[in-house]
């Protein structure tokens, strides 16, 4: 019973049909949440007493740093799913994260850079934590190449998943560089649940932008898992029904 | 106006702040355009494909 909606799930049909129904949900929440965030962290937060304004990056360069190894642990657990369970449903989806998640880690190490270069007084340093964050960059393009290079669509989500897999191991040695070697990167002030190391009017704001860029990107992995699901499906008058009616909402001429 | 300059100004990370912003807000407008597209050429896709199967019947 409890798995039921797992299996539900696992039906093209369903999945679409319920993904359509959480769309408009997910994306104006995170967009009431982005825009409070945004003007809360800008405007009303404090600022540093060490680094002034300029500390403000965070609200951008944090939640974009937690997108990159959020999407791609999503990426690598469904493709986990779809390997074990052949769901084609669950390779949709992590074939979806991708894109998201390359263009989040990129997002991440630019504005780590535009940070770095008044902080640390240089653009980039071989440092543990950006060095694992660049490796994630080209694990995300890796896995986008290997999937438009390989024409067959049931290898190509199999040799895909496989590197989502093995490239996961990288996640945590991200989040941990900072622990495990001497880094210029700060150690984690925010994911030290109990005891975060900000007062409160900074903090607050930074959990908004955390929670908008989460559910901004289930939305878009439900969106482009939606049109993925499309490319696959073949027959059935469910599909007729769904074509018709993303005809109608995107205004495409028959 | 001068608290507002004041405030556009960043103390003196006014370059580096509204980049980090900018480039933020850019690739999150690209993602939606993308998505968007996306689906829209997966639908029409598979429109055609549904096209082709009932001329075919």
């Amino acid at each position: 019973m409890t798995w039921l909606w797992f299996h539900k799930l696992a039906s093209p049909p369903h999945f679409y049909r319920i993904a359509g129904r959480w769309l408009p949900w997910l994306g104006w929440s995170a967009a009431v949440l982005g825009v409070t965030g945004l003007v809360w962290g800008l405007v009303l937060a404090p600022s540093d007493y060490q680094q002034g304004e300029g500390y403000r990056i965070l609200y951008v360069h944090a939640p974009s740093a937690w997108l990159s190894t959020f999407t791609y642990t999503t990426m690598a657990v469904s493709a986990a799913v779809g390997l074990v369970w052949r769901m084609n449903v669950a390779h949709s989806v992590s074939a979806s994260c991708a894109p998201l998640g390359a263009s989040f880690t990129f997002v991440a190490l630019a504005t780590g850079s535009l940070w770095g270069k008044p902080m640390w007084g240089t653009w980039w340093e071989w440092d543990p934590r950006l060095t694992s964050e660049l490796l994630l960059l080209f694990l995300y393009l890796g896995y986008m190449g290997l999937r438009s290079a390989i024409e067959d669509q049931t290898r190509a989500d199999r040799v895909c998943a496989l590197l989502a897999i093995v490239g996961v191991v990288n996640v945590p040695i991200i989040y941990y560089s900072v622990e495990w070697w001497n880094s210029l990167h700060q150690a984690p002030s925010v994911m030290k649940f109990g005891k975060p190391t900000m007062p409160a009017s900074m903090l607050v704001p930074l959990l908004m932008m955390f929670a908008a860029g989460t559910l901004f990107a289930a939305t878009m992995v439900l969106m482009r898992a939606r049109g993925e699901i499309l490319r696959r499906e073949r027959v059935g008058t469910w599909l007729e029904a769904a074509v018709g009616e993303s005809v109608a909402l995107t205004g495409e001429k028959r | 106006m001068e608290a507002f300059l004041t405030w556009l100004a960043m103390g003196k990370y006014a370059l580096y702040v509204w980049s980090s912003f900018g480039l933020t807000v850019a690739v999150v407008l690209l993602n939606i355009h993308w998505a968007r597209r996306s689906f829209r050429d997966a639908s029409e896709v598979a429109r055609r494909r549904l096209a082709m199967r009932r001329s075919d019947q």
